[in-house]
């Protein structure tokens, strides 16, 4: 790897996801230098696996494919993937950072034509999926990933599979001796766009997402439309793979309650919502969607979205949090037990598909950031004046919709530049 | 004791939610509750209530105090704990269930011959006899509470768990002759005597 050049003037952005891509091109793009580190292989973060975006319902790959194309344009953007931050010492306008970067073990030759992916054998959770599907050992993260480049599993490296690899490549673009490799630099200000991830949905214990198939997490829900997804962008069902015409929704899995994580994540009765409508677009009137809400929180301009959904016969809303799932045994539903709030009605209610909207909670846990921050009660970055130069962007400042993330991310970049300014100020 | 029930009406004047902050244990927590239906959802006990914990709440909220305070609702619950574990606001539920409970007694409104409030006062009577519970005693009165032949039908039902807890020692037959009591039953009476004392006080300051 070339050297890395940074200086106190340098910003560095943590998360490539699209606050992160947000924060660094707007610093770029007024001209300051960036240095945009991301963990996983490529870019995108967790918008690059949603199939579309509320409320517009437009295809989120295409936000993405502009901040890509604006990133490889911009000289002052570095990217580095598969690069995690270790330490962050000193002060505001002068942070010694320590990096960590995993190997790859394909280089810049790699023209991405997929022979290695072919030759080798071994399968794993495909974590792009949420482990719905399985990937080969050496893989391209996503369809359309950035940077467009293999990646071989660290657990093939020193198996006959990597040897079956690197035969396989025409380009010599595989490289098994490359290692781990740590970089320190030195960077003026910091801008953590680390974002969110869906809380574990296994600790709701009665709704059985550990125990029964047909009962998935919205996240993987998003995966299943996916053309070019686990299912081919059909809804199907695990257990047994028939069409899940009748999908239930579960409001507030997780979030809103003192047993898991007490905010309200403020962006799933959007989502859901949204999703209801993947099930007309896919199976037009034999679609039906239940939404079990305690409320609906459908943000500022996004009421009118609820409305139209409201008015969609094939859609009913059940103003009750459910109290337990069971399965019928014979035909794999799940069965969704509660009362409702409107009349405090007993039900039992079979559906083919359950989806929890599950609730956002900080990717990185208190306990694991580079130095001392201050954070809320619920884990997400504080806006404070302890941090010094080391500012939130996006889901790690709190559960947001992209827009708002967005929003966050520039507001970051702007104290960042902020700080940098006063140190060229100062150097003269 | 309707006395004291008129008394509470003029007072709190259709301000229902207010009267159980102030006068039922953990009446306070009511206003927290976010309709949310988990607890009476999870109630082993529900589907046999008139009105389920969530609906109560809501009721409290909503004035309808003789709906409440006659129900026999919140005499069905076992204690099992179920709600308080579930509820994602920590609504101490069974707690305010038997606060319920015990308040719509001593308001005299509690429902006539619910079973659990009959068999409560049977336990409390013979507990507070000797300091100590009676149990062949308590059984048999438990027998007999809906009446003689009822009574005998019960007795007989059970006699084998009976003579099984005799033969283990786990009850004796000498009970009956009055049983045992705890060591210092005079001072165990006087400690009833403040603990009342010091409950009518409670009450008669909030309800003043
Ligand atoms: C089911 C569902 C549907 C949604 N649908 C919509 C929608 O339709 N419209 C909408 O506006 N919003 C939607 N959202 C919200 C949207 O996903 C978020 O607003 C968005 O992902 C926020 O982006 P981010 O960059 O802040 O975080 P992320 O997308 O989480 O990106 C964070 C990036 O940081 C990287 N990272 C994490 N930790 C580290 C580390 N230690 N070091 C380096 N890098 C790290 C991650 O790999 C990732 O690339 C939805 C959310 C859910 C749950
Ligand atoms: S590493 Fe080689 S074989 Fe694999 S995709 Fe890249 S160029 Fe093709
Ligand atoms: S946004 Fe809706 S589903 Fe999500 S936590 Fe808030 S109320 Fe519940
Ligand atoms: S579970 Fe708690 S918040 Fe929900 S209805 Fe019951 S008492 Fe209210
Ligand atoms: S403690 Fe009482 S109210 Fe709560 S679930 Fe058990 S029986 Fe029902």
């Amino acid at each position: 790897m070339s050297e890395v050049i940074a200086t106190n003037q340098t910003i560095l952005v943590v998360g490539g996801g699209i606050s992160g891509q947000t924060a660094a091109l707007e610093a770029a793009e007024c001209g300051k230098q960036v240095i945009l580190v991301e963990k996983t292989p490529s870019l995108g973060g967790r918008v690059s696996q949603l199939y579309k975006y509320f409320p517009k319902l437009c295809h989120p790959k295409c936000g993405l494919e502009i901040n890509l194309r604006r990133i490889k344009a911009n000289r002052n953007v570095r990217v580095m993937t598969l690069t995690e931050v270790t330490s962050i010492s000193g002060d505001a306008g002068n942070y010694s950072v320590t990096l960590k970067t995993s190997p790859r073990y394909v280089n810049e030759n790699c023209t991405s034509c997929g022979a290695c992916g072919d030759a080798v054998e071994a399968e794993f959770d495909d974590e792009y999926n949420y482990g719905l599907g399985k990937r080969k050992g050496a893989y391209l993260p996503y369809n359309q990933a950035y940077p467009e480049r293999y990646v071989l599993d660290p657990a093939i490296v020193g198996t006959e599979d990597a040897e079956k690899a690197k035969a396989a490549c025409k380009y010599d673009a595989i490289d098994l001796d490359m290692g781990e490799e740590e970089t320190t630099i030195t960077v003026g200000a910091v801008i953590w766009a680390t974002g969110w991830k869906p809380y574990d949905a296994g600790k709701i214990q009665p709704y059985g997402y550990d125990r029964f198939a047909n009962v998935i997490t919205s996240v993987e829900f998003e995966r299943m439309l996916d053309p070019h997804g686990p299912t081919g962008g059909k809804i199907l069902r695990p257990s047994d793979g028939k069409e899940a015409k009748d999908v239930a929704f579960i409001q507030c899995a997780g979030s809103r309650d003192k047993n898991h994580l007490k905010h309200c994540s403020r962006i799933c009765c959007m989502a859901s919502l949204k999703q209801t409508t993947y099930l007309r677009e896919q199976f037009g009137d034999e679609g039906k969607g239940t939404v079990y809400y305690i409320d609906i929180r459908a943000i500022d301009r996004i009421d009118d979205f609820y409305q139209n959904i409201k008015n969609d016969p094939n859609m009913t809303f059940i103003k009750s949090k459910v109290a337990s799932i069971t399965e019928d045994k014979e035909t794999g539903n799940p069965v969704l037990h509660g009362v409702d709030t409107e009349g405090y009605h007993r039900y039992s209610n079979p559906h083919d598909l359950v989806v929890l909207a599950i609730g956002m909670e900080p990717s990185v846990p208190a306990g694991d950031f580079p130095m001392e921050v201050v954070l809320n009660e619920e884990g997400f970055v504080e806006l404070d004046e302890a941090n010094g130069a080391f500012f939130a962007a996006g889901c790690s400042s709190d559960a947001l919709d992209v827009n708002r993330a967005v929003q966050s991310a520039t507001a970051s970049a702007l104290r960042a530049i902020q700080v940098v300014n006063k140190v060229a100020g100062a150097e003269g | 004791m309707s006395n004291y029930n008129q008394e509470m009406i003029e007072k709190y004047r259709g301000n229902f939610l207010k009267e159980v902050q102030d006068n039922v244990e953990e009446g306070d927590w009511v206003k927290m509750c976010m309709q949310c239906g988990v607890c009476s959802g999870s109630c082993p006990l529900g589907p046999h209530w008139e009105h389920p914990p969530q609906e109560i709440f809501m009721m409290i909220r909503a004035g309808k105090r003789d709906e409440v305070l006659q129900s026999s609702s919140m005499w069905m619950c076992t204690s099992c704990y179920n709600c308080i574990a579930r509820c994602p606001r920590g609504l101490p539920i069974t707690h305010i269930m038997h606060g319920l409970a015990t308040y719509s007694k001593r308001l005299g409104l509690a429902p006539k011959n619910q079973p659990t409030a009959k068999f409560a006062q049977l336990f409390w009577d013979n507990l507070t006899r000797t300091g100590r519970v009676n149990e062949l005693k308590l059984g048999l009165s438990l027998y007999f509470m809906n009446g003689f032949s009822e009574g005998i039908k019960t007795a007989l039902k059970m006699k084998d768990i009976g003579l099984g807890m005799l033969k283990t020692k786990r009850m004796t037959p000498m009970e009956i002759l009055g049983g045992h009591g705890c060591k210092d039953k005079k001072g165990f009476h006087a400690m009833l005597k403040k603990a009342q004392e010091i409950e009518e006080a409670r009450i008669g300051k909030s309800g003043s």
